[in-house]
Parts: C-alpha cells; structure tokens; sequence
C-alpha cells in the first residue's frame, strides 16, 4: 500500500489573523475547522480522524464534542511546535490510506499574539534540556537559530542582505494578500537595516509575527475527493525527520549542525515521489526565522551545501522567480500561527486561488519547521 | 518589577536545573572541574549526558576532566524582550564553545572579562569565531556554579 496520491485535502477554513483576537483558543479552532468542513462540502458528523500538534490547550476530545464530529477512530498529536504542521496531513492521510478512518481534520489554534510566551515568566520551572542553555541567557528561540545562523555567514558568506532577500520576498507576497497581517505595510531594505537587533545577527524583521488565529484542513480518500465541491489537492508524498543524535532546536554538538532536519525528512520524501526539487512550481517552507529559509533549500536539494544564501539573490523568491516561496506571505509577513497558514497557501497555489498565484502550478513543497524534529509534505493537483 | 517577577536565582540569572544525568556535570562544575561523560565501555565521550552509550550501548560511564580549552564555534548578542535579569545585561553575549579534546563536543556559555566579571564584560567587537578561550567557573549567587569562558590573550 503507497501514500502517493491516495489522499487528498479537499478543504481549507481559517479566522482572521491579529495580533490580538477576543475568541478563546478553542473557538478559533472550531470557527476554523467548521470553515474548513464548509469549504469541503463534508457535514462535521463524518469527520472521524483527528490531527493536532502539542503545544495547544484545545484537545481533540473538546473539538470532537463542539463540532458535533461522529464516532472517531483516528487522532494524533505531534511534537515540537512548528516541526508538526505537515505531520498533521501526514498522519491523517496514512490512517485514511490504511483504511482507520475516512474523513480527517488537522487544525492549529493560537494565541501566541496575546497570550504569554515563556521566556516572560521566570516562574516557570526550566525544562531538562536547558539546563545546557537557559542559564548563559540562550533563552528564546530566536537565540537558539541565531547561533546557527552566525555560523552559517561565516562558513558560507551568507550576510544579512540574504536575509533581507527572504523578509522582502514574504513581505511583497502579503503585499497582495488581505488577510496577512503586514498586508499593505511594505518592506525596504533601508526599513531592515536600521531596525532593531532582536538577537545578532538577527533584527526584527528576521522573526514571525506574533500571531492569534486558527486554521483547519479536510483530508479523505483520493476517491471520495473526486466527489467533493473543490478539485482535489492530492497528498503526493509526505515525511518526518528526526536526524540520528539531533538535540532539540539547540542542535550544535553532532557531527554537522547545519544540516538540519529538513535534511532528513528530505531524503525520505523525495525517494517516495514521482517527481524531484526541480519538479516543483512553488514551495511553502516554514519561516519562524529568515535564515531557515536558505537552510531548508539546502537541506531540499534546491541547491547544494552552503548556496542557499546566494539562492535567494535576483529575486529567485518572488513571484516570478526561479522558486516562488511563502505566497500568502508566510509566518514572516501573514500570520505566524505555527506553519499550518504554508498548508493552507499550498493548497490555494494547487487551486489556483492564490492572492500571488504561481501561473499553472501543479507541484507545491511545504515544510514544517526546520531545527526542530520537522515533517513535510509535496501537494500536486 | 514584583519580586515575582525577579527570576529564579538571587540575582535573577536562571539556575541549571540538573536532571540525573548530568547532574555530576554540575558537581565537578561546582569543584572548578570541566568534566565530561565519556562510555565506561568504549570510552565515546557525549553531550549532553544520557543514560548510555549511543555507540555501545553500555550504561557505564565515567566523567573524563577536559583540559578546559577550546574556541568559540559561534555567538549570539541577545536584545529585549528578555527576562528581567537578562534584559538589565543587554546584549551581553552567549557563545558555543568547541572543546579542543573533543572538537564536536560543543557546549554553550558566556565569554567574560575576568573569571568573576558579569556577562556583558566583554567587548562585543572582541567576539569572534574560532577564537581560542579556556575555561573558568563563576559562582551565581546562591552558590550555583557555572563554567565561563576567557579569551586567551597570547
Ligand atoms: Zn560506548
């Protein structure tokens, strides 16, 4: 039994997107789920096959319950934050393949805009893993891929106008998005340079928004697809990637801590699809941070070991370009709400419904987030 | 600031939470030893620590002393928003330091001025990668000690 195009997403819902939303996290995850059933044309009674990420107050078991869904034989959670979002599709399109369920819905509900971020309350107990870490002052993410992307200028000659290269690609695509965040807000470089450093070598316009917001999909069976108000977006190929002897996002003592996990869920996803990285159309790749952008085109095979920076150059990002990337805007420039807003995007380019429509786009990479265990998928039309 | 807010330490810089296996790290930390878990078997040095050998397999091990020298791999010079205590040294820096015994065991730390000098002593221009340091210990208060690192000057 193969995954490859066996599944498919029929249908994508989400809320607005602010930097403050009213609406618990619970209701934004059934506003986006119910939109996404809508969008499907499918009644929430059928839905029997759930997949979310940890790192969320809303279980399965309440959003089974709100949304009225049946009897439920499938439900999955993924860890590490943004590594999680494809895995979602992942495991809902395995189960339907397999025959454990039917009708599957993925979400991811936050409130990262307006609620609390660890790194501001020192009450809470550090977990094991950073007591290597928290106490010299690593304390955020953003330090944690700023130590890797330090290392990468300086074995690479990556610079920060390779940086500025990926913020200014998403920021031109939320340009002509309305629902992203920075949607009429453009980006120059003189706006990036003189910005303020959040970690060096990193600004703020290196990082993702923070965001309040939800969005769902709908995965069933490539046959009942056919059968949908929407044209399918089949799941061509999908994978995980945990790397041997990986350390968290604090992946600095293997043998090569620039090559991530996109490396390794890279190999598994391309040895399984019928087509390779020059395949592709578009790409959706997780952007928490710039420099996981040339890091993930490498570890993909856009290009080799240590050209991901130049990849970036003339405008290879941009509509237009050599490979169009983040379309609606991404985690830098729509919305950051843990990668799932890439799923979503990806879906739209296959529809050919996006708000920065690649023309004929038939292929679409999307990534989860690199540095931490991350998952991916290749969607095709 | 509530004093609720003032962190986990005196001073306010988080204390390491040791688990039980690196909790000897923090021991010999403690006796201004650099020690690092190496396979009672093989002899593999790893870090973190972790209950056995990732090679062999045994759940031996014994805390070989490094000679404490090594060069900064890389580094990061974090701004606000931080936690109070952090926010109140910014940017001080935090470096990732290769061991020169073991040159893929890397472990983060603070480069300072002098051994007892705060994390924000030294120059940033002065930071540089594959720059060589050795190792001293700092007392946090509370009596938690950590390693740091000094720039060596010859
Ligand atoms: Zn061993």
């Amino acid at each position: 039994m193969a995954l490859k195009d066996a599944t498919a997403i029929v249908g994508i819902g989400q809320t607005p997107f602010a930097r403050r939303l009213d609406a618990s996290e619970k209701t934004l995850a059934c506003r986006a789920i119910l939109a996404a059933l809508d969008d499907a044309g499918i009644p929430p009674s059928q839905v029997d096959a759930l997949a979310s990420y940890t790192m969320e107050e809303t279980d399965e078991v309440e959003v089974a319950k709100a949304i009225g869904a049946g009897d439920v034989t499938f439900f999955a959670r993924t860890g590490f934050g943004g590594g999680a979002s494809c895995a979602t599709v992942a495991h809902l399109a395995t189960a339907i393949a397999t025959g454990q369920a039917s009708v599957g819905v993925a979400w991811r509900s936050r409130k990262r805009g307006s609620g609390p971020r660890p790194w501001t309350d020192t009450r809470r107990q550090l977990p094991t893993p950073a007591q290597w870490t928290r106490p010299y002052g690593l304390l955020r993410p953003v330090d944690e891929i700023a130590m890797l992307a330090r290392r990468y200028m300086h074995e690479y000659g990556a610079t920060r106008d390779h940086f500025f290269n990926v913020a200014l690609a998403c920021r031109n695509h939320a340009g002509r998005n309305p629902a992203a965040i920075m949607h009429g807000r453009p980006l120059t470089r003189e706006t990036y340079m003189t910005s303020r450093w959040i970690s060096e070598p990193l600004c703020l316009f290196d990082n993702c928004l923070e965001t309040d917001g939800a969005l769902a999909c709908v995965v069933v069976s490539a046959d009942r697809a056919r059968d949908c108000r929407r044209s399918p977006v089949y799941v061509h190929a999908a994978a995980q990637g945990l790397p041997a002897q990986h350390h968290g996002m604090v992946n600095y003592w293997n043998d090569d801590p620039l090559t991530g996990p996109s490396w390794t869920a890279a190999r598994q996803l391309w040895k399984t699809a019928d087509f390779g990285p020059d395949d592709v159309d578009v790409a959706q790749i997780y952007d928490a941070f710039t420099p996981l952008i040339p890091l993930s085109l490498e570890g993909y095979g856009f290009c080799g070991r240590g050209e991901g920076a130049a990849f970036t150059e003339d405008g290879a990002l941009e509509l237009g370009g050599r490979l169009p990337v983040n379309t609606g805007g991404g985690g830098l420039s729509e919305a950051y709400v843990h990668g799932f807003n890439l799923i979503t995007e990806g879906v739209r380019q296959l529809r050919g419904t996006s708000t920065a429509q690649v023309p004929g786009a038939a292929t679409c990479l999307v990534t989860a987030g690199e540095g931490v265990p991350t998952s991916a998928l290749l969607l095709r039309s | 600031m509530s004093s609720m807010m003032r962190g986990t330490t005196d001073n306010g810089l988080l204390a390491p939470e040791p688990d039980d296996d690196g909790a000897p790290f923090w021991e010999f930390a403690a006796r201004g030893e650099l020690r690092m878990q190496a396979c009672g078997r093989c002899g593999e040095l790893r870090f973190p620590p972790r209950p056995c050998c990732p090679r062999c397999g045994a759940f031996d091990s014994e805390w070989r002393r490094m000679t404490g020298r090594g060069s900064i791999w890389s580094y990061v010079l974090p701004h606000p928003p931080l936690l109070p205590a952090y926010a109140a040294r910014a940017p001080y820096n935090v470096v990732v330091v290769e061991l020169a015994d073991a040159p893929h065991l890397r472990i983060p730390g603070n480069l300072v001025a002098a051994p007892d000098a705060d994390i924000d002593s030294v120059d940033p221009a002065l930071l540089c990668i594959g720059a060589p340091v050795r190792v001293t210990f700092a007392r946090l208060a509370g009596g938690v000690v950590v390693p740091r690192w000094l720039l060596e000057t010859s």
